[in-house]
């Protein structure tokens, strides 16, 4: 054990040097680090959001939405089959998850059934083909069932979280916040980070609208102050706030989806001075907008965002450039919410923010210094401790701990790991565990040389005796920490992150390191006793 | 050359003789935590109960009598306004809102609003709210984890010592954690997820020096084959106390900073972690060892390796 080859030593120091080396970045000025390469000036510890500031959003796909409007779906698609194949039905009911059908002739059913497998479509199958139908059709009687299977809804809601993850980035895009993190986490939720973000309230009202945007007519033989719409109408009311509101009987059949808009801008009309949104059509969508122009003019035509008619201007004449421009009382912020609300596109399903946590970029500041300081006071502490209590192979401890601390660092920054506040605590708490190995080792030695043992004996047996002990007493901790990380959330698994580096690299320094200074140091002077 | 000694060597004091006395008074403050834990319970945070925390810095010393007045009128139940650290910081604390997840966001943000109008130039530092799922979900998450690690330690330390250490450790774990957890009641600190990772530390502390003191003894049992197991026990906490007071000490050391000058969230944190050190410390002595002399009095040394030989199978009979 107290034998060191020439090359292990020269590993040993050059695993001190490059960590060093690696972790330097972090204490450099910017213009120092604007003379670098660049790949060296990334090396750095990244900041958790609590450390740097800014906000941290859980938002939830609202599932339920999404296997309505399938079942919605289905509802139609049942109309149109059973009226292709001439089958009679009193009714046609929405369920949670599936379509119950009440035939008119039971004998019918057969054909029924038949009719309504057309509306499977195969999910679940890889690309050559194949999977399922995401529809299972079954008969009992005059009723007749269409139920989505299980691996349709798990595919609708993987599709829906999909979709929406790449709609949300799209409108935070939009907002021109840096480096912000989305991820999906579970099955129905997206974690939006946002670095540098104090208010998040643009943010939040900008996710938690669905922006689905449609053109219908507005249905003029009807009164909406009755409050009973004709069938295939509903009524719906104006985005204006709920002192001016409206009421507006609007056609549910959609002219017009607002997922053929190709571009939108928000602007000031040059007469009337006020905000507008201007928007421009896909090709499908410009043929399609002059069409239904050209057969209704002198009809009021309704803009529906969100269930909420923004305005229904009569049509004058046909609009075939397919462009537009909505007006509808906007002021500067909400014209341009809008507009990039319609370039990013509709959210599938209503996002709800299910958790908010935001930090002030001085609060992360005053973390950052009391933290620090907190990190320097503790090293002295256990420092004065350890050259106190053990001499000179106490300041061999406290070298190695100095390492630790750098190595720490250095593979914080290699492995791009966040540094959290709780991180910062780990560090600390990490400086008294680390030492513990030198603790047991030095008291062992003390024990052995009172046993008799000669210099070289003792400090032999000391390092083999406790060695076991460090192993096992260091792998129950790293043990508490794997799940702590596994289990542990946001800012806690910093904690953990840290505590499990500073622990694995005291294995390290408080042992091969300290042992390597020991030896020197013994084979230099050549002690008649140990100072222990 | 003079070294600072926490205890002189050679020391002999008769820990087991304290046996009874030990278990008796841990046994009755981890009672008294269960009881308290009933009642009057945990103050969970928002974390695990849902709900919302904003700290604030005012321009000046805060209007306490103002900010309660306007926050109060916004029908939002109890609001909790807490100064600390300066007479400058605030810190509001809202009970979660009935009605969903999204409920808790627009709750924040009136308060957001209030503040800017009753105490203009206010500075919002920190927001956080947390709907009543995630919150669910986050405490089953960490009473997972502890319930983890709790089978984990067991199961190492039974992998690596005979079952009676195993036994011994996790029945004194468990006492360590009530006692913790018995704290939170009585002073009323915030129970969250830095909680957890509290006493999941503590826990990984209290083995590690369990680990360290068992290690000893299996040592010693080896070394020592006729020696009655309560005197081995004794000689073997007296043979690490240095060690174990020295960690102890330089853990300490290395946490009372983060006590002192954490800021709001780690505060706590630190003041829990030295507890737990110093409860870990006293339970290897007191709780750990004769839990381990009354079960192993008669069988421990037949589990040892010497003892046991290939023709000597270690079973009881």
């Amino acid at each position: 054990m107290l034998y060191f080859s020439r090359w292990k030593i020269y590993t040993i120091v050059a695993i001190c040097v490059a960590g060093f080396i690696v972790m330097l970045p972090n204490f450099l000025g910017r213009e120092t680090l604007a003379s670098l390469p660049s790949w060296y000036a990334h090396s750095k510890v990244s900041l958790g959001l609590d450390l740097r500031g800014g906000s941290h959003l859980l938002l939830e796909v609202d599932m339920s939405a999404v296997i309505r409007d399938r079942v919605e779906g289905l509802v139609d698609g049942a109309r149109q089959q059973l009226r292709t194949a001439n089958v009679g039905y009193t009714a046609i009911n929405a369920g949670d998850r599936a379509v119950t059908v009440q035939l008119r002739d039971p004998a019918q059913s057969e054909d029924a059934v038949k009719a309504l497998r057309g509306l499977a479509s195969p999910v679940g199958g890889g690309a050559l083909g194949g999977g399922q139908p995401d529809v299972t059709v079954a008969a009992s009687g005059n009723t007749v069932t269409v139920t989505l299977s299980e691996v349709a809804l798990r595919d609708r809601a993987t599709q829906a979280i999909e979709q929406s993850i790449e709609i949300v980035r799209r409108r935070i895009d939009e907002t021109g916040v840096n480096e912000p993190t989305i991820a999906r986490q579970g099955t129905d939720r997206i974690l939006v980070q946002l670095p540098g973000v104090e208010d998040p309230d643009r943010v939040k009202r900008l996710l938690g609208t669905t922006a689905k945007m449609t053109f219908r007519l507005v249905d003029t033989n009807a009164d909406a102050s009755t409050g009973r719409a004709p069938p295939g109408s509903e009524i719906l009311p104006s985005a204006e706030g709920e002192r001016f509101q409206t009421n507006y009987v609007i056609r549910k059949k959609v002219e017009v989806d607002g997922a053929t808009l190709k571009n939108a801008s928000a602007s000031t009309n040059s007469q009337s001075g006020e905000w507008v949104v201007n928007f421009e059509f896909n090709s499908a969508g410009a043929n399609r907008f002059a069409e239904i122009t050209r057969a209704n003019v002198g009809r009021p035509f309704a803009i529906v965002l969100d269930n909420k008619v923004i305005s229904a201007p009569v049509i004058r004449e046909p609009i075939t450039g397919g462009r537009g421009q909505i007006s509808g009382n906007f002021s500067a912020a909400t014209a341009n919410d809008l507009s990039v609300l319609l370039r990013a596109g509709a959210l599938p399903a209503p996002l709800k923010v299910i958790e908010e946590r935001t930090v002030g970029p001085d609060l992360g500041a005053d973390s950052i210094r009391a933290g620090l300081t907190a990190v320097a006071v503790g090293f002295v502490m256990v420092c004065v401790y350890m050259i106190a209590s053990y001499g000179l192979f106490g300041s061999f401890a406290c070298f190695a701990l100095l390492i630790n601390l750098v190595l720490t660092l250095a593979a914080l920054s290699l492995l791009q790991a966040t540094l959290t506040l709780p991180g910062i605590a780990g560090v600390l708490l990490s400086l008294g565990l680390a030492v513990d190995a030198n603790i047991l080792i030095n008291e062992r030695i003390r024990e052995e040389t009172k046993k008799g043992r000669g210099v070289f004996a003792s400090m032999e047996a000391g390092f083999s005796r406790a060695y076991s002990t460090i192993v096992d007493s260091n792998l129950t901790t790293a043990i508490k920490m794997a799940l702590l990380f596994i289990f542990g959330t946001g800012a806690i698994k910093g904690f953990a992150v840290t505590i499990t580096f500073g622990i694995l690299i005291s294995m390290f320094t408080a042992t091969v390191l300290v042992r390597l200074m020991m030896v020197t140091w013994l084979r230099r002077t050549r002690p008649a006793a140990l100072p222990v | 050359m003079f070294h600072l000694r926490l205890v002189p060597d050679n020391t002999k004091i008769p820990f087991m003789n304290g046996r009874f006395a030990g278990l008796i008074t841990s046994a009755f403050l981890s009672i008294a935590s269960i009881i308290l834990f009933f009642h009057p319970g945990l103050n969970y945070g928002i974390d695990f109960q849902g709900g919302i925390v904003i700290e604030a810095r005012t321009p000046q010393a805060a209007d306490f009598v103002s900010l309660r007045h306007s926050l109060g009128g916004l029908g939002m139940g109890q609001v909790a306004l807490q100064e600390f650290g300066s007479p400058q910081d605030v810190l509001i604390r809202l009970e979660r809102q009935p009605g969903d997840d999204a409920a808790q966001q627009v709750a924040a943000d009136k308060v957001r609003a209030t503040l800017a109008e009753t105490l203009p130039g206010t500075q919002v530092r920190r927001v956080e709210a947390v709907g009543a799922s995630v919150s669910a979900e986050l405490f089953a998450n960490g009473m997972l984890a502890m319930g983890l690690a709790m089978v984990a330690m067991l199961l190492y330390i039974w992998f690596r010592f005979e079952w009676q250490f195993g036994l011994g450790a996790v029945v004194t774990l468990l006492l360590d954690i009530t006692k913790i957890i018995g704290f939170y009641a009585v002073t009323g600190m915030q129970f969250n997820l830095t909680a957890i990772a509290a006493i999941l530390t503590i826990m990984g502390y209290s083995i590690n020096d369990k680990v360290v003191v068992y290690d000893r003894m299996r040592e010693n049992l080896r070394i020592y084959k006729k020696m009655p197991l309560r005197d081995l026990i004794d000689l073997s906490i007296n043979e690490t106390l240095n060690r174990t007071l020295g960690t102890s000490m330089c853990t300490f050391l290395s946490v009372i900073p983060l006590a002192l000058i954490g800021g709001e969230a780690l505060q706590d944190f630190g003041i829990v972690l030295l507890l737990g050190v110093f409860i870990a410390t006293t339970s290897s002595i007191f709780i750990a060892a004769p839990i381990l002399l009354f079960l192993g009095e008669n069988r421990l040394r037949r589990g040892t390796p010497e003892a046991a030989g290939p023709g000597n199978p270690a079973t009881t009979p």
